[in-house]
Order: structure tokens, then sequence, then C-alpha cells
């Protein structure tokens, strides 16, 4: 698994300046567009706390995610039809679960690596309470894999490009609206609260949210935990399944 | 010794397709063993069984004296695999290429890192070392998966169809150093559909069509068993097969093709002073010593390459 990862990494050595780069400006960005821009309007804050320190964990979460869709979707692809790398791991003395394992934990330095800009971009916006805030990183791994695996299994499913793109259409993006990353889920009619708890982004808030501001969630905490968790293993079996289907006919 | 490879009945079948009807192998240490056959004809499936990436679904199969379906991991690390398609990485050098590759195997990185230069040396692409792969043309790329192939020292050595679609100049440079390899006492397993390759690089082959075997020997063997020593091509401007009646007589055998007849003769010159002396004027005629190709036609009354 080890040695999969170590590939990824070489690989990564020739992007890596620019993807840090699009790591920083991205929050930058948004934390100046909706935190500062939007926060001006909700002039009560959330729950006690100002629009922005609100806010700010939500993105974390939701970064986490988009940076393990971004990399369980196009990049699975060409490791199964353009580079095809995976076949060649397939032929070296890898496992299947090794393969999987492997990318995984190079998905998860990518998703550590972007969430690591934004608390910085946010450190200096002066959006995190304290030194509690760096456990969003264990928080955001947790996040990136309940998410990460399952893609990986439907990127490996789907037969082309345009399936990639309904997927982040249809579930990624929804979900990222409606899981309390720009508002209270509360806000939202029973039905959608409980879409949103469904999917493992809204968790992932609860848990940042409670981290940077300093929240006692009490045993709801392992409940989501325990969740994304579940998401981890069920999408890790799916992949499993899935990669196994292609690479050994 | 037992053999390296060892099949009895090997079946792969896809659903209700049969790619792979029961076939016997034995690949020796030391030996080039070939698969020659048409597309389709089952030897990219048997190769796959043989890498240890595709599991039999019936009959034995045993390879460096373990299990597949138990043992991939194990067999794999003692074998080095040439596929069909190239499937290097294009963003990565073409050092970085087989160092990554090495890995997979658990080569120390140091280890790694001087066996990659020694064989990309050997594949003559050491001035290119630092370069990306995606320029490189077909045959550079070619010589560079099996430098790869060979970065942990392997056993056995699987090639499927080493030189398709490569140029005349690069194949003679893939061939060259695949004999090399062997000449090293490397187990060379390849698949082809080219009788030249065939001839040059197997001590032994099976000739595969709709997953049977359907001979099996030397490529001279095979020759002597199943053609003769020359053959005379002859073209006529007309319909060949209103020939066939004048032609009787002038060799051992007969065969009619779209755009030629083909007479199987131990002299050829002799055949074809006797085709002139019966006023019979093709529009081109060719004397050549029997190949592979002529073995395939007698079996299975078609031609190889489609």
């Amino acid at each position: 698994m080890t040695y999969v990862l170590e590939y990824h990494l070489v690989n990564y050595r020739r992007t890596w300046r620019s993807s840090v780069l699009s790591s920083l400006v991205l929050p930058l960005l948004t934390m100046l567009g909706f935190g500062v821009g939007v926060g001006a309007y909700v002039t009560g804050g959330i729950d006690g706390h100002s629009y922005l320190e609100w806010m700010v964990p939500g993105l974390i979460a939701s970064t986490a995610v988009q940076t393990a869709v971004g990399e369980a979707t196009w990049p699975v692809r060409a490791c199964f039809e353009w580079v095809k790398s995976y076949f060649a791991q397939s032929a070296a003395p890898l496992r299947i679960a090794d393969i999987i394992g492997g990318h995984l934990a190079f998905m998860m330095v990518r998703v550590l690596l972007s969430v690591i800009a934004f608390l910085l971009v946010a450190a200096v916006f002066g959006a995190l309470g304290s030194l509690w805030s760096l456990t969003v990183l264990p928080i955001s791994v947790l996040l990136g894999l309940s998410v990460a695996a399952p893609v990986m299994a439907y990127t490996a499913s789907v037969g082309s490009d345009t399936m990639l793109t309904v997927l982040i259409r249809f579930a990624v993006l929804p979900m990222s609206l409606f899981s309390g990353v720009f508002f209270p889920i509360s806000a939202l009619p029973e039905a959608l609260q409980w879409a949103a708890y469904a999917l493992p982004l809204a968790h992932g808030v609860d848990l940042s949210r409670a981290a940077t501001l300093g929240l006692d969630l009490g045993v709801g905490a392992l409940g989501h935990v325990a969740y994304l968790a579940l998401w981890c293993a069920a999408g890790w079996a799916l992949a499993v399944w899935r990669y196994r289907t292609r690479l050994v006919v | 010794m037992t053999s390296l490879i060892h099949a009895r009945g090997l079946i792969k079948r896809f659903g209700d397709f049969t790619a792979v009807d029961g076939i016997d192998v034995d690949v020796q240490p030391g030996e080039a063993f070939g698969f020659l056959g048409p597309n389709g004809a089952g030897k990219s499936s048997t190769m796959r069984m043989i890498g240890c990436v595709s599991p039999p679904t019936d009959g034995v199969l045993r390879i460096l004296d373990m299990d597949p379906r138990r043992d991939g991991p194990r067999i794999r690390a003692r074998l080095g695999v040439c596929p069909q398609l190239d499937n290097l990485d294009p963003e990565l050098s073409v050092l970085e290429n087989l160092t990554t590759y090495a890995r997979f195997f658990g080569i120390p990185r140091k280890v790694a890192r001087e066996r990659a230069a020694e064989l990309l040396d050997f594949v003559q692409l050491g001035e290119r070392a630092g370069s990306k792969v995606e320029p490189l043309s077909g045959g550079m790329k070619r010589r560079l998966t099996i430098a790869r192939a060979m970065v942990n020292e392997p056993d056995i050595v699987l090639l499927d169809e080493p030189t398709t679609g490569l140029d005349p100049q690069a194949r003679h440079l893939v061939w060259e150093r695949l004999f090399r390899l062997k000449q090293q006492g490397v187990t060379l397993v390849l698949t082809t559909h080219y009788m030249d390759e065939a001839e040059q690089l197997c001590d032994r082959l099976v000739v595969m069509d709709g997953g049977k075997i359907v001979a099996e020997g030397s490529p001279r063997a095979l020759i002597e068993a199943y053609s003769t020593r020359e053959v005379v091509e002859l073209r006529f401007p007309d319909d060949q097969g209103s020939y066939v009646g004048k032609l009787e007589g002038v060799g051992e055998r007969l065969e009619v093709l779209p755009d030629r007849i083909l007479l199987y003769v131990t002299d050829g010159d002799a055949a074809l002073a006797e085709v002139h002396r019966r006023s019979l004027d093709p529009a081109g005629s060719l004397v050549r010593r029997s190949s592979l190709e002529d073995v395939f036609l007698h079996l299975t009354g078609r031609t190889l390459v489609d």
C-alpha cells in the first residue's frame, strides 16, 4: 500500500505547486465572498457566533469533500482508462486492497493539504477560536475517506466521463448546499434535513464546527464519527468489489 | 526440473464465450515459448491467466510450481509483464517509470535506481532517463516497457505482442534486445501474430486458433511437418480459381487465396518452369521458403494476418 502511495506522491511532485496555490486562492475567495460579503448582511450572527466564524468550519468540511471527490473521479478514471496505471499495478505483486488503499492514502494527503491551506487562511482572518481547531484535521480525513471510497467505487463502475459530471451536479453540489455549510440545517424542511444527514458532509460539518467553535456535542459526536466510519467501510467494500471486476477478469 | 508453466485442460470463459478452450502447455526454464495465432485466438486470455490477473475458469494451471488462484502476489513477484498496450506513466520521467514500478516489488530505492539505470542502458534509453515518456516513439516506449518488466529480475517474462504496431526498424531493435535476454537465460513467453517474429525468437511454439492449440513444435519442425520446403506464389490477372485445374500435379499441394495461388513444392524454380511450360502466364510470381504462415494456412484454411 505504501508503495502505491509513493507512486502517487512521485506523480504529484510534478503538479504540487499549482495545486497548493489553488488550495490557497480558493478559500481566500470563498472567505471574502461569503464570510465577509454575505456575513455583512447576517448582522445577528448564528448561535452567538459571527457568520464568518460559524461558516469557516463548514467550508473546511466542504473543502475536504470537494478535494476527495475531485481526486476520486477523473484521476481514478485516468488510472483505469487513460494512463492505465491500475493495470500496471495489478501485474505487480500488489493486491486490490493495496492499489485502492495506496490511492486513498494519497487522496487523504491531498485532503490534508487543502484543509491546512484553509486553516491558514482562516487563521489570518481571525476566524479560528483556539488550538482545538486543529482537530478538524483528523475529522477532515475521516470525512474525506467516507466520500472518496464510495466515489472511487462509483468511478470504477461508470462507463463515461459524463457520469462523473452527473455525480458532481446531482449529488455533490446539492450535498454541499444543504449540509449546513452556509446556513443551519434546521432552516430546511424536515424531509431535506433527513436527506442532509443521510449523506456524510453534514456530519463532518457538525464535527468541524464543534472543533473550531469549541462546542460540546456529547455522545452526538460519537454518533457522527460512527456514521462516517460506516460510509468509509461500505465505500471500501464497494470499491474493492468494483475494482476487482475491472482488474481481475 | 519441473516446468515453469504447466497447464492441462486450461479453460477461460467469459459468459457464454469460451476464449481458451482446454489447452495443454509446458514451458521449460530458459526457453523462448510462443503463442502464435490470429486476433481472438485466445493468446491474450492465456497470457492474462499466466500473469495471475485472470482466474482460470477450469483446468490445471501451475506457475513456478504455485497455484495462481491462491498465490497470485507471490507468483507475480517473480514475473515480468510487458502488456499489449503500453501502460507507462506519461507524466513521469523514463527513469521514474522504472523506479516507481520497482518499488511495487518492494525493491529498496537505491537498488531500484541502480537497476533502472542498467536496464535503461540495456534497452538503449540511457540518454533519455530524465525525459518524460509522452514524447517517446512507439519503439522507445515498448523498449521501456520491456525494461520495466525486467526490473524485478523475473524468472519469466511475459510479452503480449511485443512488436505489434512498431515500424520495421523498431521491431528489429526489440527483437535484438529480446534475443539478448534469451541468451542470458531468461525464460520468455510471448504471443504474436507475426510468423517472422515467432521464427526469430521462439524455440518452441503452439499455434492457437479459436481457443485451441492446433499444432505444437519448433518453428522448423512445424514447417517440416505441415508444409513443403518451398512455396511458389502465383498471381493471375483474373479469377484465381479457374487456374486450379491447369496447375494440377505441379506441386504437392495447392491453396487458392482471393488474390493469389500458393503452390507447395520441394523445388520452387522447377515448379515455376513447369508453370511456364504449360503456357500459363501469371501477372506475378514469387518463389520463397516456406513459413509459419503456410503452416497456419494449412491447419486452419485461413491466412494469419487479417
